[in-house]
């Protein structure tokens, strides 16, 4: 996907002023937050549960070659074929030649967020074939011209009478903005796909090392049919999708759905072992998986490491009062939120994310929601501390910093710089005591809200008035 | 008891009285108090903004101003919590200080979280009369446990009432230079407590950070509400708001 994570701050401020973005996210946050608040109250140890899933990750991270080559051994086995990429292009190409090979026309493909960082629809189509998403929100994505702005709702930044004009649109049908029906026209128009495709692309929400099998999450149903119907099967994951036992992924899976979508399960779990077996009644006749390691050896040896451990359910996105008011688009790249700002600069390189791991005000609702607890506003703060060892900051910032932090390790000087403001903010407070405007980067501030002004003098001259009285 | 107080910076600055109030509070409760007059800031807006050596250099500070006293009392999760939460992370390259930095993350406390659970105060010296609600300042929850104190607190105030907004723990925006390196949102989210505050009808929108302080108050001020008054909640219980004179 083009990285376009340069323009937080412009976009951020566009999406402010959308009223129609504004009302798309207010549902969400209604619906996701308080879905999972409830579902979680069925746990009586959230916190036991998710230091003991943080720790199943951790283990996995921990043993990754061991585990990923008995994944292999182990899926070889039941007839799959595993394919190793180095990067998204060896990935792209990978499937691409597996598609040519068996004169593959027609893909139908459920949700990857994989598939989104390597721009996989793309390559394929300008290959000469043709993709067809068929997870709903991806499917309205891929009918705009649009890219997703959530891990598991990628359409969330729609409203429904955006998806309502879209399919009057595109499918020359009646226009109807119930959801219900226009779920129902979406089925119709995909139906056919689902018969007539020769390959299924799918991700995988998790490799099961002692099965050598590829799982994944879904609730529309389209999964199952993507890996199920076509006669040739791809399934793709990142390296750190692994988990050693099926016991493993039944553990975090009472997490990862309570965190996504607050139900307790989702209404498809869909593991796939292996190509179709004689006596099976249907599957594919080949099945690969490609895994894939695309920038995720270099986290892994990273001090950002914790943020492999992340199961994708969106928890942190949702939560987040940044998110909240901007969406997904303005972080610029697959993975948007708390976790994008610490991924995005760790795939795509920090110099090209710049705002992302500072536009966060640090408050740490993500990191409490989080199922698998990626600190990660530490994360984000590794990744500030590295921006200003490599002098990415910008040159006002910089000095600015250097100039208070010069000031507030001498009391002499700090003191007598703080009774200058403090009657100088008083005064610009005048009788009200609020500042309307500030100069500089206080500007900032005062452009949407004023500052309640000094009171004149000093706790500490105050204080040390007060001692000296008193002797 | 010997406590010191840090006052916090943004205190020492803008509103001394949150300082003189905790002050009043502690030493109505029989501590003996010492202010360290070389204290400035703890080092937060350093660390945050990835300046380690800076925020190192305030922290070693931080540690020699205080190491006469048996507690260490700050009027702010935020700057509590940096000591507490952060200090080891932050102080970590240096092995010398290990034992000083526990010993004084042991002795650390925000001011509510001391007054209920060492000092287990049972008179409060304040006085309100009128409905506030109260603001979860994000550090002082999450990384402080504050959330039953300051209520525990407020509600020996007869003559007051707590009227909960729908999202006390929603962050208000703030985030330290966030404010200003994002001022657009950190403004948007401001305005959406400010609306939450507004709907519970209160007097008073009572919190115990400074920086969601000065956010909030500015964000309601530019509303164009006069009249919901933003408050400390030391201020409140040493009863050294406006109205208490």
């Amino acid at each position: 996907m083009q990285i376009r994570s340069a323009e937080f701050k412009t976009r951020a401020t566009e999406k402010l002023g959308s009223a129609t973005l504004f009302r798309a996210l207010s549902n969400l946050r209604g619906r996701l937050v308080a879905g999972r608040a409830t579902v979680m109250r069925e746990l009586d140890n959230f916190e036991d549960i998710r230091e003991a899933a943080k720790r199943v990750r951790d283990d996995a991270l921990e043993n990754l070659d061991f585990l990923l080559e008995e994944f292999e051994r182990n899926a070889t086995a039941n007839g799959a074929k595993v394919h190793w990429a180095e990067n998204s292009q060896e990935m792209n190409q990978l499937v691409l030649d597996i598609a040519r090979k068996a004169n593959v026309r027609k893909v139908i493909k459920s949700k990857s967020m994989l598939g989104e960082e390597s721009g996989l629809n793309h390559f394929l189509e300008q290959g000469g074939i043709e993709v067809r998403e068929t997870d709903l929100g991806e499917y309205i994505i891929q009918e705009s011209g649009d890219v997703p702005s959530h891990l598991i709702a990628p359409a969330t930044h729609r409203t429904k009478e955006e998806v309502a004009d879209l399919f009057h649109e595109k499918h020359k049908r009646p226009r109807k903005t119930d959801i219900t029906e226009l779920t129902w026209e979406a089925r119709e128009i995909l139906r056919p796909y689902f018969l007539t495709a020769d390959m299924g692309i799918s991700g995988a929400n998790f490799l099961v090392a002692e099965t050598g099998t590829s799982m994944i999450v879904t609730n529309e149903g389209n999964g199952r049919m993507t890996t199920t119907l076509p006669r040739v099967h791809v399934a793709i994951a990142g390296i750190e999708k692994v988990l050693p036992t099926l016991e493993d992924v039944s553990f975090i899976l009472r997490l990862l759905t309570r965190s996504a979508t607050g139900q307790s399960i989702s209404n498809y779990l869909t593991f796939t072992t292996g190509p179709k077996r004689p006596d099976d009644a249907e599957g594919p006749e080949e099945f690969h998986i490609i895994i894939v390691d695309s920038g995720r050896t270099k986290v892994l040896g990273s001090e950002l490491r914790e943020a492999l451990r992340c199961i994708r359910c969106g928890a942190c996105m949702n939560h987040c009062p940044v998110y909240q008011n901007i969406g997904g688009h303005p972080y610029g790249w697959v993975y948007p939120g708390p976790i994008g700002s610490v991924l995005t600069p760790a795939y795509v390189g920090l110099e090209n994310a710049i705002d992302l791991p500072n536009a966060a005000t640090m408050c740490n609702q993500c990191g409490v929601v989080c199922p698998v607890k990626i600190p990660l506003p530490d994360l984000m703060r590794k990744l500030r501390e590295r921006q200003v060892e490599q002098n990415l900051r910008p040159w006002a910032e910089r000095v600015g910093l250097r100039l208070w932090a010069w000031a507030a390790a001498r009391p002499g000087v700090y003191s007598r710089g703080a009774k200058l403001a403090a009657r100088l903010g008083r005064w610009m407070g005048g009788r009200e005591g609020l500042i309307h405007s500030l100069p500089g980067a206080g500007a900032a501030w005062t452009r949407e809200r004023d500052m309640p002004a000094p009171s004149g003098k000093t706790f500490l001259e105050m204080y040390a008035a007060r001692g000296t009285r008193r002797t | 008891m010997r406590v010191g107080l840090f006052v916090t910076c943004l205190v020492d600055l803008v509103r001394p009285r949150i300082g003189f109030a905790a002050l009043k509070l502690l030493e109505g409760a029989g501590c003996e108090v010492v202010v360290p007059l070389t204290q400035t800031c703890c080092g937060q807006p350093g660390y945050n903004s990835g300046d380690r050596h800076a925020a190192q250099a305030l922290a070693r500070k931080v540690l020699t101003e205080f190491k006469d006293c048996d507690y260490v009392v700050v009027p702010s999760g935020s700057c509590s919590g940096m000591v507490k939460a952060h200090y080891p992370e932050l102080l970590n390259e240096f092995p010398e200080l290990r034992a000083d930095v526990e010993w004084l993350i042991a002795r650390t406390w925000e001011l509510t979280d001391f007054l209920v659970s060492v000092l287990k105060l049972e008179n409060v010296p304040g006085g309100f009369t009128g409905t506030v609600t109260y603001h979860d300042s994000c550090s002082g929850l999450r990384e402080m446990g504050v959330k039953d104190q300051p209520r525990a607190l407020l509600s020996k105030l007869s003559g007051l009432t707590v009227r909960e907004m729908a999202m006390p723990e929603q962050c208000c925006g703030f985030g330290g230079t966030f404010a200003v390196k994002y001022g657009d949102i950190s403004a948007r989210i401001a305005d959406q407590k400010c609306a939450d505050i507004q709907s519970t009808g209160a007097d008073a929108v009572v919190l115990g950070d400074l920086g969601c302080m000065l956010n909030i108050e500015g964000r309601l001020r530019r509303r164009g509400d006069r009249t919901t008054k933003v408050l400390h909640v030391a201020e409140v219980l040493a009863g050294m708001t406006d109205e208490a004179g």
